[in-house]
């Protein structure tokens, strides 16, 4: 039985209501008096010379109040990581990739605005482009980048052992390479924002965003205003999942328009410039060998990594850094070594997206287990056991597993889906496999360098006492972090539930990195929990002072006072408040003391009852070069059996089933845990068997549309058996950490290894369409 | 050149001036700021902005305003009746099939519509009547459970 009162249950998300009703605004909700539209003018060209532009037309156009290019927006360089600053606002000299922006204009309607960038008149003269990320590292390529030749946007080469020495001694290596497709992210929400800056030149700017902190900072960088002069709030936003981890030029657009016009302007991109802009998941190419013991231990892994970036760098160096750095577990491995480069194409560039980095060369490194178990002889279950860790293993390169369900997550999916009685023994078409992962509970450190807190939290009572209001920056996305950051705060306080209320996603309020790295609930949670551990202790004090007691015997439950466990003898307490709450139609009864009583009589002696907190990770990782990614104070696990149906004559899959155990630490809601791990495997799903955003032969998208990027439907989907698995880890909130992305890794790998056990095929590039299945059974007959 | 049309927007007499190309959609959300219904594509292709429209959910993106000339709309802020939750939405929210709620008033108006025609739908109906309904976060499986619910036929499956 669980000591939580409020903790680990399935309680309702606080903005459940408002969103089944409508009430919940969304960005593009949003209008304010005066209010302008903007539009933006993309490049039609995947890599071209800018010769000129003219924009006289547009901006003698009816209803066009501004029009800007680079020569208004400035040049200044700006990305994700300061170290790979390699885009200005629009584009000035050249475009790089169709949907590069070049100007901007703001008018009193949308059809207005579109209007007008048609009369902008731009002269290009177009350069040969590189749309293939191994074509773009040959000799000769096109060059997208002058700073960068051979297109090498970034390189990593790590080494933790003697790798080769280590390969040479073992009894088998196995070899695999795998290619997966460049995916979209394909959120419901298309991004939208409202710029608008107040008569002192602050600007506010309410936007589609998981992360306000990094947008205010960007925004603030690229526009040349103070900081503290820029305000990003975050109304409801319609999923994430990644790409919406960075400032865009949708943001700063409508920040200088703001600025020119004098007005509010919206911008809101439509379901094409979501793909254009994309910074989605990137296309990897993996190539790895793995050597194991005859016994089945593993012993050392090669991993190379080849990354198509797009045009620009975006998350791209935390990404290639990724690809190695997540191999580094669940398994134990003496040596292992990662050559990964990010290449430069013309095209969108590529991004964060849920499992960031690790998916593709998770879905080749649980591929070749699996083929290294069935050389030995070992069921895969069995294979991985055999090498797993647990809680305080530390992985080869450095990443401390200071808790780790693992074992029990293999375990789990095994009994769950009666593995025993199944593997080896279906007839051909039909499959079973399984796959494990793991990934981190926030990143250690943030995007730019500095010793900045990852998250402050401000938790406010209400005058009366009645009410705490938690206060974050910490950006809501539909993962549910109000509902958690309200939980921590009402088990803190001893309340319940329905008194705290969450305002969140507001730069102006506290500071945090935002919703990316599956970072929230671990770090906001323990901002959350030690700002109402400090107004827990401010109310305690005051009551102890008047007690005469001391104030370690005074608890907090359920909304009542407890004085060494009991209701005590606190009549003077009540006799104050009694006093104090004259001509009130509500009366304090009850044989105990409530929480709002004590709250109330710690404002009268105390003033404004508010209680801060902070976080931020200790020194992560080791010391060679890119240590730092990867490095988290705690890794999630999970591990799944998919059990799929082929048709051998048309090589169609139907998955019918999945089973799914994810290690988070502690659930801080079960419902919301269960949530996040069926939408990773739905978006898994998709991945691996039909999603792919293709290009035409100008590096024009083929497939912009939710019609023809097909993303799972409710059709698509089996019912998945969840298994939450609870290992309490030290270093989180109660001992919670993350769900949102570690629950994606063992998907895409689990189905292709159902496919293997269903067909014998092994498939080496997604997606595993029907087509693509079929081929490669008729490729294996021939053989 | 501008219409003039008449339709019942959630049971209130509606009238609008509208250019013939508008949409439903824009209608709603621009001119009577029932911005419930979303725009997720403009195509068609992801339910968001699904409506009722005499009884049948629609697509009201791809509906022109002057095509609900003289008919019956329900949108999402129609549903809860004075204040009460229509038992569907109760259901949404109990279940924890709303996360990041962009798909649920679309989600939540094709699973009244598929209740109304048919009260006690199986899985697989249910799955087909919002297969038009894209959503990213849930996997569906906790929406599919909800619309159970609601029609009180839930399976009562309880998971550790």
């Amino acid at each position: 039985m669980s000591e939580f009162r409020v903790l680990n249950t399935r309680a309702a998300r606080l903005d459940a209501p408002a969103k089944a009703t409508g009430r919940a605004k969304y960005a593009d909700d949003l209008a304010m008096p005066g209010m302008l539209y903007g539009a933006i003018l993309q490049s039609p060209l995947a890599h071209a010379k800018i010769l000129n532009i003219d924009t006289s037309k547009a901006r003698k156009f009816p209803g066009i109040r501004a029009v800007v290019t680079a020569k208004e927006a400035g040049l200044v360089k700006y990305g994700v990581s300061p170290a790979r600053y390699d885009e200005t606002l629009y584009a000035h000299e050249k475009v790089r990739y169709v949907g590069d922006e070049i100007a901007a204009v703001a008018a009193v309607d949308p059809a207005t605005a579109q209007e007008a960038l048609d009369l902008i008149k731009v002269d290009y003269e177009e350069l040969p482009a590189v749309f293939d990320m191994f074509e773009a590292m040959k000799e000769g390529a096109p060059q997208i980048h002058d700073e960068f030749p051979g297109n090498m946007n970034a390189e990593v080469h790590q080494e933790f052992g003697d790798t080769e020495a280590a390969l040479a001694a073992c009894d088998l290596v196995v070899h695999h390479t795998f290619l997966n497709k460049r995916q979209d992210a394909a959120f419901i929400e298309p991004h939208a924002c409202v710029a608008v800056f107040d008569l002192d030149g602050k600007l506010t700017l309410h936007t589609s965003t998981q992360v306000p902190h990094y947008v205010m900072r960007t925004v603030a960088m690229v526009l040349q205003i103070p900081v503290g002069n820029v305000r990003v709030v975050k109304p409801y936003v319609g999923g994430g999942f990644g790409p919406k981890c960075e400032a865009t030029p949708l943001e700063m657009s409508a920040a200088l328009l703001a600025r020119h016009t004098g007005k509010p302007v919206k911008i809101t991109y439509s379901r094409e410039q979501v793909f254009l802009h994309s910074r989605a998941r990137h296309q990897f190419y993996a190539e790895m060998s793995l050597g194991v013991k005859q016994d089945g231990t593993m012993v050392a892994l090669k991993n190379k990594a080849i990354l198509d970036g797009g045009a620009y760098t975006s998350f791209g160096i935390a990404t290639v850094y990724y690809s190695g750095s997540l191999l580094g577990g669940p398994y134990k491995l003496k040596a292992m070594k990662y050559d990964g480069q990010r290449v430069y194409t013309n095209k969108p560039a590529c991004g964060a997206q849920r499992g960031h980095g690790g998916v593709a060369h998770r879905a080749a490194f649980e591929q070749l287990l699996d083929m290294a178990a069935e050389k030995l002889g070992f069921d895969p279950v069995e294979m991985r056991l055999r090498n797993i860790m647990t809680r305080g293993d530390m992985t080869i390169n450095e990443l401390d597993m200071s808790s780790l369900g693992m074992k029990e997550c293999v375990e789990a999916v095994r009994d769950v889906s009666s593995w025993e009685t199944k593997k080896g023994k279906l007839p051909k078409g039909k499959g079973i496999g399984m796959a494990c992962g793991f990934f981190v509970s926030g990143a250690g450190y943030p995007i730019y360098r500095s010793d900045t807190y990852h998250s402050t939290v401000v938790i406010k009572l209400s005058e009366d006492g009645g009410i705490a209001t938690v206060l974050t920056g910490s950006a809501e996305i539909g993962q549910g972090s109000d509902t958690t950051m309200a939980m921590i705060a009402a088990e803190t306080l001893g309340i319940p539930l329905e008194n705290v209320r969450v305002v969140s996603g507001d730069t102006d309020l506290a500071v945090d990195l935002g919703a990316y790295s599956s970072r929230q609930t671990l770090m906001t949670g323990h901002a959350t929990k030690e700002a109402a551990e400090q107004l827990r202790g401010q109310i305690a004090a005051v009551l102890a002072e008047t007690m005469g007691c001391d104030p370690s015997s005074i608890t907090f439950r359920d909304g009542v006072v407890l004085f060494d466990g009991g209701p005590g003898n606190f009549e003077k307490l009540r006799s104050l408040y009694i006093k104090e709450h004259r001509g009130w139609t509500d009366p304090p009864g009850g044989e105990y003391l409530t929480f709002r009583e004590a709250a109330r009589l710690a404002y009268l002696k105390l003033g404004s009852m508010v209680g801060t907190g902070k976080y931020k990770p200790p020194r992560l990782g080791g010391s060679y070069k890119g240590a730092a990614v990867g490095t988290s104070p705690a890794y999630g696990c999970s591990a799944q059996v998919v059990e799929v149906t082929v048709d051998l004559e048309t090589g169609q899959i139907t998955v019918d089933r999945m089973t799914d155990a994810h290690d988070c630490g502690l659930a801080i809601n079960k419902t919301q845990v269960e949530g996040q791990m069926h939408g990773s495997l739905s978006m898994g799903l998709g991945e691996c068997l039909f999603e792919e955003v293709k290009f035409d032969s100008r590096g024009r998208v083929l497939n912009p549309s939710l019609g023809e990027y097909r993303i799972p439907t409710a059709l698509d989907m089996p019912n998945v058996d969840t298994i939450l698995v609870e290992s309490n880890e030290p270093n989180g909130p109660y001992g919670a950490k993350e769900v949102g992305e570690g629950a994606i890794m063992p998907t895409i790998p689990a189905i292709l290894n159902a496919v293997y056990d269903a067909t014998g095929v092994r498939i080496t590039e997604l997606p595993c369409s029907s087509e693509r299945l079929y081929m490669a059974m008729k490729a294996q007959e021939k053989k | 050149m501008k219409r003039i049309i008449t339709l019942t927007v959630n049971g209130e007499p509606v009238e609008g001036a509208v250019e013939p190309n508008r949409t439903l959609l824009s209608f709603l959300r621009e001119d009577l700021g029932l911005t419930g219904a979303k725009h997720g594509c403009g195509l068609g292709d992801c339910g968001a902005c699904t409506v009722i429209l005499d009884g049948k959910p629609v697509n009201s993106c791809l509906v022109l305003a002057v095509q609900a000339d003289g008919r019956e709309v329900l949108t999402i802020e129609g549903l809860a009746d004075n204040g009460k939750l229509h038992p569907i939405q109760e259901a949404f929210i109990e279940t924890g099939a709303i996360q990041c709620g962009f798909c649920s008033p679309g989600m939540i108006l094709s699973a009244k519509a598929l209740l109304d025609e048919s009260p006690k739908p199986t899985e697989t109906e249910i799955r087909t009547a919002i297969s038009g309904n894209l959503c990213r976060c849930t996997g569906y499986q906790k929406i599919v459970e909800a619309i159970l619910a609601a029609a009180g036929t839930a399976q009562g499956k309880e998971v550790s």
